[in-house]
């Protein structure tokens, strides 16, 4: 039982980092129909930032995690996907991966190729015990996090007016913009979103494993990616349920699967994608009407 | 007249007008490095004329069919990998490998007969993945292929027993030489243009043009992505068999994202949707790339050339977003001197919509 919600409490955990990386992404892609290569980037810079800021003190470090990442993510509008606005969602792709490349490149050319460990804070690494089981400090904050994360962004995406012209713009840009939502600025709002989500989950991930490589984000993004498709491309909250699902899927298969068999334990998520998008290509949690009619 | 033998005289024709320029450009491109004799060159040269293989076999099915795809590296890693359990002389296995099933054990095949079968495995793996992969499109189909390479790449990663994991496959055979990856690489470019236009090529690029269109004339077009995927699959497996019989020794992270982006650029800068294309990007991004390498090297900062590459890539992407070629082929007919003359026509563009209509007319 005690194993049992131990693992719950992982699942947990892990489901609302994968949640955040899928958020971020599918902000972005509702909008402009771009899957961000470069998101996990983002959180690969945060996760820098916070090897240059250790030893400061903690609201230092959350700021410049949080703020780098966004500023960042909004360059990355500004400079490269500004113009090509009018490309197709694979152009996009590609560019965002030449954009991955590059942050990748000039972060090892900046620090190091190979992985620098970061000194964290006594308070994360904490664990404390209720009822039988070990509870890392990390997890709950993990956790409490996204869903303060998740309440702000819908009560931002739900009662401001921002929030309303992004969601307009999502559901139909032309539209949107016909009706006067100024479309560089929606995006740059989009955009600024994801790299603030990214910043959250470089706080949470590499608290979790103390390291930074310049390749830690290509991992994450993957994550985010297949998130985004098994919940529903174009929602936001489809995403977000994606990411748990996933987040949980990993941490079952992790305990539950035979010995010799966890290495493996990726083969058996992404297998299990790709059979989910062959049975349900419009996602987990959306109807199957949303193809363009001709 | 024989129609039969018309048709095969002008398909033939047709096909070599298409070849001509790229083949020309790539003996060109032979001739001056052999010309030049320096070792480095040829090293490079090799290396570019097995990245046009996988080029090649990259544009077989994303140029063709429109369909993105991230996964195909790992077509690569298998021909790399099986290609090394059928060449590594079996004494030398036995060292390396002491818990490889027997057959693979005392296997010990030559060049050609081993590169078709390393192929044939990675086919065969396109085949089971295929099955599922085809059905998805757009944006679904590129991260299933992305999917698909983290899924050969673990694999790779942890299968001690065949692959060494994370540790380096090594004393493979190095037999691939600057003359014998050029002669691959034309032998590739007749395959891919007469698959290019042949009737499921020509219905693939229809599909890519406009599906619903392509759908509405009758053509299957899963049926179409399925045997471009197993023979891109195929001609990228004969690229990694090639690219590990010349480096003798390589690890699951040589075939993963970096050189997936590389090979990209280089469909990209080419043009994605001409085997041109695919000839000129490699050939341009290996230079600029050699050239930054050794900027890299003098300046001292690593990763400056991988930066470059992806500024190249994005600037083209943003200014010339159909590459080099314009996504168009570079031909050669018998009016073309008279069109010179003339100026071009309207409607002049190969590998759209309009070669169908073209070769139907």
């Amino acid at each position: 039982m005690s194993e049992l919600l131990q693992n719950a409490i992982d699942a947990a955990s892990l489901g609302s980092l994968y949640a955040l990386v899928a958020l971020g992404i599918a902000l972005i892609f509702g909008i402009m129909r771009l899957i961000n290569f470069a998101h996990g980037d983002l959180v690969m810079v945060g996760g820098y930032i916070m090897l240059s800021l250790a030893g400061q003190p903690w609201p230092i470090l959350v700021a410049g995690a949080i703020l780098v990442p966004m500023i960042a993510a909004l360059l990355m509008d500004r400079m490269a996907f500004r113009f090509l606005r009018d490309s197709d969602p694979s152009t996009l792709l590609i560019a965002s991966f030449a954009l991955s490349v590059f942050l990748q490149n000039l972060i090892s050319a900046i620090y190091t190729p190979t992985a620098s460990s970061v000194e964290l804070p006594a308070l994360v690494t904490k664990s404390f015990e209720i009822g039988g089981i070990r509870v890392a400090a990390l997890s709950v904050m993990t956790i409490a996090g996204t869903a303060l994360l998740l309440i702000a962004l819908a009560i931002f995406m739900g009662r401001t007016s921002w929030g309303v012209q992004m969601r307009a713009a999502a559901q139909d840009f032309v539209m949107a913009r016909l009706v006067g939502v100024r479309a560089n600025i929606v995006i740059a709002m989009a955009f600024g979103l994801s790299g603030l989500l990214a910043g959250a989950v470089a706080l949470s991930f590499v608290a979790q494993t103390g390291t930074v490589t310049p390749t830690l984000g290509v991992q994450l993004a993957a994550v985010g990616f297949v998130s985004v498709v098994l919940g529903g491309m174009g929602s936001i909250p489809a995403a977000a349920g994606g990411g748990f699902l996933l987040g949980a899927a990993t941490v079952a298969l992790q305990s539950f699967l035979p010995l010799e068999l966890r290495p493996y334990r990726d083969v058996f998520v992404f297998a299990a994608v790709i059979g989910l998008l062959v049975m349900r290509p419009q996602g987990l949690f959306l109807r199957g009407d949303r193809e363009t009619r001709v | 007249m024989n129609r039969l033998g018309n048709g095969i005289v002008d398909g033939a024709r047709d096909a070599l007008s298409r070849i001509a320029i790229p083949g020309l450009i790539m003996l060109v491109v032979y001739a001056l490095i052999w010309i030049s004799g320096d070792a480095v060159l040829i090293r490079v040269g090799t290396q570019m004329f097995i990245n046009m293989v996988v080029v090649l076999g990259l544009y077989s099915f994303v140029g063709t069919s429109g369909v993105m795809s991230f996964g195909h590296i790992s077509f690569m890693a298998i021909g790399a990998y099986a290609g090394a359990l059928l060449t590594i002389p079996p004494a030398q296995k036995a060292v390396i490998l002491p818990d490889l099933v027997h057959w693979l054990q005392v296997a010990d095949v030559s060049t050609i007969p081993a590169a078709l079968l390393a192929a044939g495995a990675a086919a065969i793996f396109a085949l089971v993945m295929g099955v599922a992969l085809m059905r998805l499109s757009g944006l679904a189909a590129g991260i299933a292929t992305l999917a698909m390479i983290q899924i050969v790449f673990t694999v790779a990663r942890n299968w001690d027993d065949v692959t060494r994991g994370t540790g380096s496959m090594l004393g493979v055979p190095t037999n691939t030489t600057l003359t014998s990856a050029l002669i691959w690489a034309l032998a590739i470019l007749v395959v891919v243009v007469v698959f290019q236009r042949s009737r499921i090529g020509l219905r693939l690029q229809a599909s890519r043009e406009d599906p619903h269109a392509a759908a509405g004339v009758g053509i299957n077009i899963y049926r179409e992505r399925f045997i471009a995927f197993v023979l891109s699959a195929f001609i990228v497996g004969i690229g990694g068999f090639l690219h590990g019989q010349f480096v003798g020794v390589f690890s699951p992270d040589s075939f993963y994202l970096s050189l997936t982006f590389v090979t990209l650029a280089m469909l990209v800068v080419g043009g994605m949707t001409s085997v041109a294309g695919a000839v000129v990007g490699t050939v341009v991004i290996s230079v600029v790339s050699e050239i930054l390498q050794r900027v890299d090297q003098s300046v001292g900062i690593t990763g400056m050339h991988e930066m470059g590459l992806s500024l190249i890539m994005l600037l083209f992407l943003i200014l010339l977003p159909a590459g080099i070629t314009g996504g168009r082929e570079l031909m050669i007919r018998r009016d073309s001197f008279r069109r010179w003359r003339r100026g071009p026509r309207a409607g002049d563009g190969e590998g759209t919509a309009e070669g169908v209509s073209e070769s139907a007319a």
